[in-house]
């Protein structure tokens, strides 16, 4: 690991992390919901507001101007991290669901009656029910990708999942209930010797790995900002350019059109199509520095550290009496889905959360993964780079409690 | 007794625990004394929407007064239920409509009254006095 890294001075930079919670210290275990924000993509947004608040890309003056500027020069640190092509690949969008939307939506005018969409076992709800209301729409029909017991996808059953009737595969990076990094380069070029498109949803997983979108030879990949030291509502969509010109504008309005009569209107060219009206634009240029922020660290660092705290918590949790985890695949980030035989998740979270420490419980948003471990759901533990050691140990003791005052 | 009488002896019995810890132990406590609803109604139609964990409610009038039993798979929201349908069982539907549950602030967990918490204690009162309603028409 890189020697400069010090948890403790990146704990700094979070003002959020100094809190109290019932009067216990904050243990903040809920990454994979959202991530805490460092006080340099805070300062941005603040300068935001502050200095050259201003509607974007239409105005003659000189804040208009800047505003644009800033907004475009996120565009373009965006595209350089995710390797991406060109700058007018990168659609801002308000985050994942917006952009799985924005696909599947238009998606419905390529689509004919009888052809297949394949999603995984693994998903997301964001990423299921766009694709079964696009199935309704069109008369598609939706396939799924078998999992095993560890939360691995079924390779094997994906491929014979494939045909020429495959227009679409959609598949998360990174499954956000179990952690699960799925392999997608296979699933992309798979997919791509029976021609269908690709999309993958990288909310979960660009907290963690740098993906890179032309090494993957993806279609679509989407991105959250808040779930990588963003604000909440900026994300993006990445699209080749060529699957961007064939789908539809999504939404209509300012911003995505050349010339408008009452008889025609042109649309604009990428990306301006598909970010029709003011979008968020402060967010869009935090979502940057946050990147900025990130790639200061580093995200071979950052996956490093990351790997040594889930290590740790996997082993200290499996000494709890009863305890079982769910999702062990052999590739993992950092979360730790686990319950504990006889008691119910939300009796532990509750218990949990008197102490200070903020877990998820519950089916996370994948009631199709809960259905297939037959229980009600789990408590979920998602580890950053700014956790510690001593905060998993807090956890570890709180489980311990909590088993002790409800059995 | 009277449903206010009935909170203020549970107030009453919260008020000799000095932190959460204990508050929580006796609210497990009381979820084991819940008069459990029968298997029968244990029915999908009888879970209350909005928890994160599921409670099964039923009520029937014995006479002019409403019995409530219910269950849970957690047992914090056992314990809830029990302290709600302690208050509110072997009452006359009108009773139950007029009651207010501020006691539940007063016994410490305030917390749980947030409509948004996901166990749906707000749910469950909203519930209860359903049920109140319901009969209470039956009655007149």
């Amino acid at each position: 690991m890189n020697d400069t890294f010090n948890v403790s001075s990146i704990r700094r930079d979070f003002p959020i992390l100094s809190r109290e919670v019932n009067g216990k210290p904050l243990v903040y275990f809920d990454n994979a919901a959202t991530s805490q924000t460092p006080q340099q993509v805070i300062d941005v947004i603040v300068d935001y507001y502050s200095s050259y608040n201003a509607n974007i890309h239409r105005g003659v003056h000189a804040l208009s101007q800047e505003a644009t500027d800033k907004y475009e020069q996120a565009r373009h640190t965006i595209q350089k991290h995710f390797n991406i092509a060109k700058a007018h690949e990168v659609i801002f969008t308000s985050g994942t669901t917006h952009s799985i939307n924005l696909v599947a939506n238009g998606f419905s005018a390529l689509l004919l009656s009888g052809d297949e969409i394949i999603v995984s076992a693994l998903e997301h709800h964001s990423n299921i029910v766009p694709w079964q209301m696009l199935c309704e729409r069109t008369g598609a029909v939706l396939k799924v990708i078998p999992m095993n017991l560890d939360g691995e996808l079924l390779m094997d059953a994906y491929q014979n999942l494939l045909s020429t009737k495959t227009k679409l595969v959609f598949c998360n990076h990174v499954s956000n209930a179990l952690g699960t990094v799925n392999p997608i380069k296979q699933i992309i070029n798979k997919a791509h010797e029976v021609g269908a498109a690709v999309l993958i949803d990288g909310a979960q997983a660009a907290p963690h790995i740098k993906a890179d979108m032309q090494e993957l030879n993806v279609d679509f990949y989407t991105v959250s900002a808040h779930k990588m030291c963003g604000p909440t509502g900026a994300g993006m969509l990445y699209g080749k350019e060529e699957w961007l010109n064939k789908l539809p504008p999504y939404q209509g309005g300012g911003e995505m059109i050349a010339e408008v009569t009452f008889e025609k209107t042109t649309y604009a060219d990428l990306p301006h199509k598909f970010e029709a009206g003011t979008p968020n634009i402060c967010g869009g240029i935090a979502f940057a520095a946050a990147l900025d922020y990130m790639n200061g660290i580093g995200f071979q660092t950052i996956a490093e550290y990351e790997h040594e705290l889930l290590s740790y918590a996997t082993e200290q949790l499996l000494t709890i009496d009863k305890l079982k985890i769910y999702g062990t695949a052999k590739e993992k980030t950092s979360v730790i889905s686990f319950n504990i035989e006889g008691l119910h998740p939300y009796d532990i979270g509750s218990i949990l959360d008197k102490l200070g420490v903020a877990v998820r419980t519950g089916h996370h948003c994948a009631q199709p993964i809960m259905d297939f471990y037959k229980i009600p759901g789990t408590i979920r533990a998602s580890f950053s780079f700014y956790n510690t050691k001593d905060e998993i140990d807090i956890l570890v003791e709180g489980v311990k409690r909590a088993q002790n005052m409800l059995q | 007794m009277s449903i206010k009488e009935i909170q203020e002896e549970i107030v009453d019995e919260f008020s000799m625990f000095d932190d959460w810890m204990q508050r929580y132990e006796y609210m497990i406590e009381l979820g084991k004394s819940l008069p459990l609803i029968e298997d029968q109604y244990k029915t999908d139609d009888n879970i209350i929407k909005g928890c994160q964990s599921k409670v099964w409610v039923h009520a029937e009038l014995d006479n002019d007064k409403l019995v409530f039993t219910a269950d849970s798979d957690a047992i914090i929201t056992k314990g809830i239920i029990a302290i709600l349908i302690r208050s509110f069982s072997e009452q006359k539907p009108q009773d139950i409509i007029d009651a207010n549950t501020n006691f539940i602030d007063e016994i410490g967990l305030k917390e749980h009254l947030s409509p948004t918490r996901a166990n749906g204690l707000v749910s469950m009162i909203k519930q209860l006095k359903l049920y109140a309603v319901a009969y209470q028409t039956q009655l007149k």
